[in-house]
C-alpha cells in the first residue's frame, strides 16, 4: 500500500549540512513504497534561536509552513528534531492561547494565509516506525549487517517535550528499528539526552562536553556505530569528534549514521543516494567488516 | 522592623503574559529542573535559582546573566517539573525580554548567534549554514573564526558546505516578510 506525506525537510537536510540525510531518506521512503511530497515554497521553521529573539515572529514563520501544509490534506513529515518541535509548538500554542492565535491570524492574513489547526506534524522516525512498522521494514533486508553494534541516538527534541509515539527518557522505537534491520542495538543510558543542540557554535565548550559524555557512553557500551535522527545531533557527534578528542585527549573513532542511511545500507540502497561519504568519520571499515561477516557465517 | 517598599515586580508580570511562560509563579523550588539540566553547572544562576531571582523581582540580574542563553532546549526539566511550568518555555521567554531590550549578556555569544540566525530567517526565508556560520563568527570573534577552519575545510571536502544558497520564489519570500513585518507590528507574543 503506497503512503502519502507532505515533506518538510528543513535547511539542514534540503541543502546545509546534512542533506545525506534527506536525500537518504526519500531513497528508503521510496523502497518502502512510502511518497514524501515536498511542501512546495517552505520556509525555516526558526528552530529555536528565532522563538528565543522574538516569540511571536518565530511561531508565524512556523505557522506559514502549517496553513501551506493544510491545504494538501495530508500529515507532515519532518526529520529534522528541531523542525518538529517547532512546527507541533506552532500547532498546538494558538489553540492554547486565543489572544496569540488571533495575532497570528492577523499576521498570517498579511500574506493571504489562514491556518486552522488540522495539521498533524510527524517525525520521520515514527512514519517508518508505526506507519510502516518493523516487519515490513526486515522484509525489505537484502544485507546482513551481521554482528554490527548499533547505539541508537535519540537526543532531545523527537521526544520532548509534548508527548508523542515514544517514551520522553527511555525511548525504544528507533532500538526497534535497528533490530529490524538485522543489527545489534546497543543500549546506553545517555540516548536521549542533550548533544548541545547549535550552542556549538557560539558555546563550543558547553557543547564539546555533552557530546563527549555521549561518545563515550556509546563506546562503553561496545558500540560500533551511532545512528541519529537529528541533523544537528549527527553534526556535533561526528563533525565535533576530533575537537572532541583534542580536547579530552580521548581517541574516538565513532561513524555517527543518520538512521535512514543505515536502513539504505541493509536496503541494498547505493552508496551513492546514501550519501555515506558527507560522514567526517569513516563508517566504511565497521559496514565493510559487518557485512562481510554476515556473508562467511 | 521597617518594611521594604513593596514595588511591583515587572519581569513577573511580563513573564505571566507570555505564553508558555505564565505558570513562574507555581514554582515551589524543588529543585528538578536544576537537577535535569545538562547545563547548570555552566551557567551563573542555574535554573531553580534563576526562577527564585525572578520572582524576587532581580529583573536587571536576571536579564543580563548568561543562564537563559545557555539552555540547550533540551526539555529534559520540562518533562519533569512537577508543576508544568515549563522551564525551557521560560528561558525563551527570558531570553526574548533580555533580547528586546538589548540586555548586556557579556558572559555569552548566544544572543548574537540567535540574531544572525533570526535575521536570516526574516531576509532570505531560509538559514544557509555556510553563510550563517562565516557571518557569525566574523562578526563576533574573528580569532575564532580561523580556529574553525580546519573543520570548514573537512565539511567542504566531504561536501557538507555548500556555498550556493537556495532563495524562495519571490511571491514566497515577499508574503514571508508581509507576514514576519506584521508580526514585528503587533510586537512580541505577550
Amino acid at each position: 500500500m503506497k503512503r502519502y506525506y507532505t515533506w518538510f525537510p528543513g535547511c539542514s537536510c534540503a541543502h546545509g549540512g546534512a542533506k545525506a540525510y534527506g536525500a537518504s531518506a526519500l531513497s528508503v521512503a521510496k523502497a518502502l513504497d512510502v511518497d514524501l511530497i515536498e511542501l512546495e515554497d517552505w520556509n525555516c521553521c526558526g528552530s529555536t534561536p528565532y522563538s528565543s529573539i522574538d516569540g511571536l515572529a518565530a511561531m508565524c514563520a512556523a505557522v506559514r509552513n502549517l496553513a501551506l501544509a493544510e491545504k494538501k490534506g495530508l500529515d507532515m513529515v519532518t526529520p529534522c528534531s528541531c523542525c518538529i518541535t517547532i512546527l507541533k509548538k506552532a500547532d498546538a500554542q494558538p489553540k492554547e492561547y486565543p489572544d496569540l492565535k488571533k495575532k497570528i491570524d492577523a499576521c498570517l492574513a498579511a500574506g493571504g494565509l489562514e491556518y486552522h489547526g488540522t495539521v498533524k506534524v510527524r517525525h520521520l522516525l515514527d512514519v517508518f516506525a508505526n506507519d510502516v512498522g518493523y516487519k515490513e521494514m526486515a522484509a525489505k533486508v537484502k544485507v546482513k549487517l551481521g554482528d554490527l553494534k548499533v547505539a541508537p541516538y535519540y537526543g532531545c527534541q523527537v521526544v520532548r517535550p509534548t508527548p508523542s509515539f515514544d517514551d520522553p527518557e527511555n525511548p525504544q522505537s528507533l532500538d526497534r528499528l535497528v533490530e529490524s534491520l538485522g543489527a545489534k542495538p546497543v543500549p546506553h543510558p545517555l540516548k536521549a539526552r542533550c548533544c548541545g543542540g547549535s550552542l556549538v557554535i557560539p558555546e563550543e565548550e558547553i557543547a564539546l562536553d555533552l557530546v563527549h559524555k555521549i561518545l563515550e557512553d556509546a563506546a562503553r557500551n561496545g558500540a560500533d556505530l551511532i545512528v541519529t535522527v537529528c541533523p544537528l545531533c549527527q553534526t556535533n557527534l561526528d563533525v565535533y569528534q576530533s575537537r572532541v578528542n583534542k580536547k579530552f585527549k580521548t581517541n574516538f573513532k565513532l561513524p555517527v549514521l543518520f538512521f535512514t542511511q543505515l536502513m539504505g545500507m541493509a536496503f541494498g540502497v547505493d552508496r551513492k543516494s546514501l550519501g555515506l561519504g558527507t560522514c567526517i568519520v569513516s563508517p566504511d571499515k565497521v559496514l565493510a567488516k559487518a557485512t562481510a561477516g554476515a556473508k562467511g557465517g | 522592623m521597617e518594611k521594604k517598599p513593596q514595588g511591583s515586580n515587572t519581569l513577573l508580570e511580563e513573564l505571566s503574559s507570555i505564553p508558555g511562560a505564565e505558570h513562574v509563579r507555581l514554582c515551589i523550588q524543588c529543585g528538578s529542573c536544576t537537577a535535569s539540566c545538562p547545563n547548570a553547572d555552566k551557567m551563573q544562576y542555574a535554573p531553580r535559582q534563576l526562577i527564585a531571582m525572578a520572582r524576587a523581582g532581580m529583573r536587571d540580574e536576571v536579564l543580563s546573566a548568561n543562564s537563559m542563553w545557555y539552555c540547550a532546549s533540551c526539555y529534559l526539566c520540562t518533562v519533569r517539573c512537577p508543576r508544568d511550568i515549563k522551564p525551557t518555555e521560560l528561558m525563551h521567554a527570558l531570553e526574548c525580554i533580555s533580547a528586546k531590550q538589548r540586555m548586556s549578556n557579556p558572559k555569552t555569544r548566544t544572543p548574537a548567534m540567535y540574531r544572525t540566525f533570526a535575521d536570516f530567517v526574516y531576509s532570505t526565508g531560509y538559514v544557509p549554514e555556510a553563510s550563517f556560520m562565516t557571518w557569525f563568527y566574523f562578526a563576533t570573534n574573528p580569532l575564532n573564526a580561523i580556529k574553525m577552519i580546519p573543520t570548514a575545510l573537512s565539511m567542504v571536502r566531504h561536501g557538507r558546505l555548500s556555498i550556493k544558497a537556495k532563495r524562495m520564489k519571490p511571491e514566497a519570500e515577499r508574503q514571508l516578510k508581509a507576514i514576519l513585518d506584521k508580526a514585528e507590528e503587533l510586537g512580541g507574543a505577550s
